[in-house]
């Protein structure tokens, strides 16, 4: 690692971008394991996953746009790439769950009975 | 139905994509130089013309400032709903209220729908699942459904009406 | 603190993947499993961005960006064979 030359308030800033990523996709992780049916676990991954690791990757985008003078991009592209993406398989995988009808954790609301 | 030869629609069918995809490029060499933005270029005009044959009808950006202003709020929201939806999560599962509702689009275009549908499934404690077709209705589903209204209001508020003005 | 906080991120991811496991594991439905896969792949492209500003390279996106495409395009692709028995309409 060769970070020592960086500002220490970037140095926070990216520390603070890596850490608040990782709990935030977690907790996604944590929603997926634990929700009671398919359609709540939907949520977590969609959600907070995402954010999770597009704030790891914007940290990483800050680290080495310092490091190797010039804004490194890709990250962000990565980043675009994941948000623009994730509602389309959450919608996928939704509308497969409905096909194969998934019966809801009891207490649902209007379960749909296609 | 193909469009003459010598014309723009034959060799541009698709301006603001061209563009999208030469910047794209620039974006995934990282890499500013002359050539490289020939090559995106050359990329740019390549790629619509080959795959004109496959796009459904063009989509039109009406206005590109108030779409700016929508992905400002878009961001915020999705902040918001991983706050909302992260409470939701670490909160014993009994206190949830799950539940389905339709929300009955206005909006008439393919794309601005798709929009809308991805903006429903990054924000607050909701995930669009089935677009029905011939209702021209989303069928929506809820962590925690307390006002079925209400959803709908705030979803035709905040969303869809600023994206009506973008694509009308 | 950068070298401090790279290792318990590391560390959440590596819990998170765990719990993708679970999930893969115990179904109960197929949909679920892909949903699982689906978050494994997401998980996975931070923990290589995270090795990747460990060992300071900065070289890593290509395989970040491969990741995320494979993991969308397979997602895709298996909830479509779940709707239609087919890949390809």
């Amino acid at each position: 690692m060769t970070h020592l030359d960086m500002p220490a308030t970037l140095q926070l800033v990216v520390a603070a971008f890596l850490l608040i990523g990782a709990l935030v996709a977690l907790i996604g992780s944590w929603g997926l394991a634990k929700l009671p049916d398919f359609y709540t676990r939907l949520h977590g991954p969609t959600k907070a996953s995402t954010l999770g690791v597009g704030c790891t990757l914007i940290g990483s985008l800050l680290f080495f746009s310092h490091q190797q003078d010039g804004v490194s991009v890709q990250e962000a592209l990565v980043t675009i790439f994941l948000f623009a993406t994730a509602p389309v398989s959450a919608h996928m995988l939704g509308k497969a769950a409905l096909r194969r009808r998934l019966k809801g954790v009891p207490g649902t609301r209007n379960m749909p009975d296609r | 139905m193909t469009p003459p030869l010598r014309s723009r629609q034959f060799w541009l069918p698709h301006p603001l994509f061209s563009l999208f995809l030469t910047l794209l490029w620039l974006l995934m060499v990282n890499d500013l130089s002359v050539a490289h933005a020939l090559l995106g270029l050359a990329l740019g005009v390549a790629i619509p013309l080959v795959t004109h044959a496959f796009w459904p009808e063009e989509a039109k950006i009406r206005r590109p400032l108030p779409l700016l202003r929508y992905l400002g709020v878009l961001l915020v929201d999705i902040l918001r709903s991983n706050l909302v939806v992260a409470l939701r999560i670490l909160r014993p599962a009994r206190q949830l209220r799950p539940g389905f509702f339709t929300y009955p689009l206005a909006l008439e275009d393919d794309f601005a729908i798709t929009l809308l549908a991805s903006t429903i499934s990054l924000t607050p404690g909701t995930v669009s699942l089935h677009y029905d077709n011939e209702a021209n209705t989303l069928l929506i589903h809820a962590l925690h459904l307390e006002d079925e209204a209400e959803a709908i209001a705030t979803i035709r508020t905040r969303y869809e009406q600023p994206l009506e003005e973008i694509f009308r | 603190m950068i070298a401090v906080v790279i290792p318990i991120a590391m560390t959440l991811f590596a819990v998170a993947v765990l719990l993708n496991f679970y999930r893969l594991a115990i179904g109960p439905d197929i949909v679920d499993r892909i949903l699982a896969l689906d978050t494994l792949m997401i998980n996975s492209i931070a923990l290589i961005v995270l090795a990747d500003l460990r060992m300071g390279l900065g070289v890593l996106f290509e395989l970040a960006l491969l990741i995320a495409l494979m993991g969308f395009v397979s997602t895709v692709a298996m909830s479509k064979y779940l709707l239609r028995g087919d890949v390809i309409e």
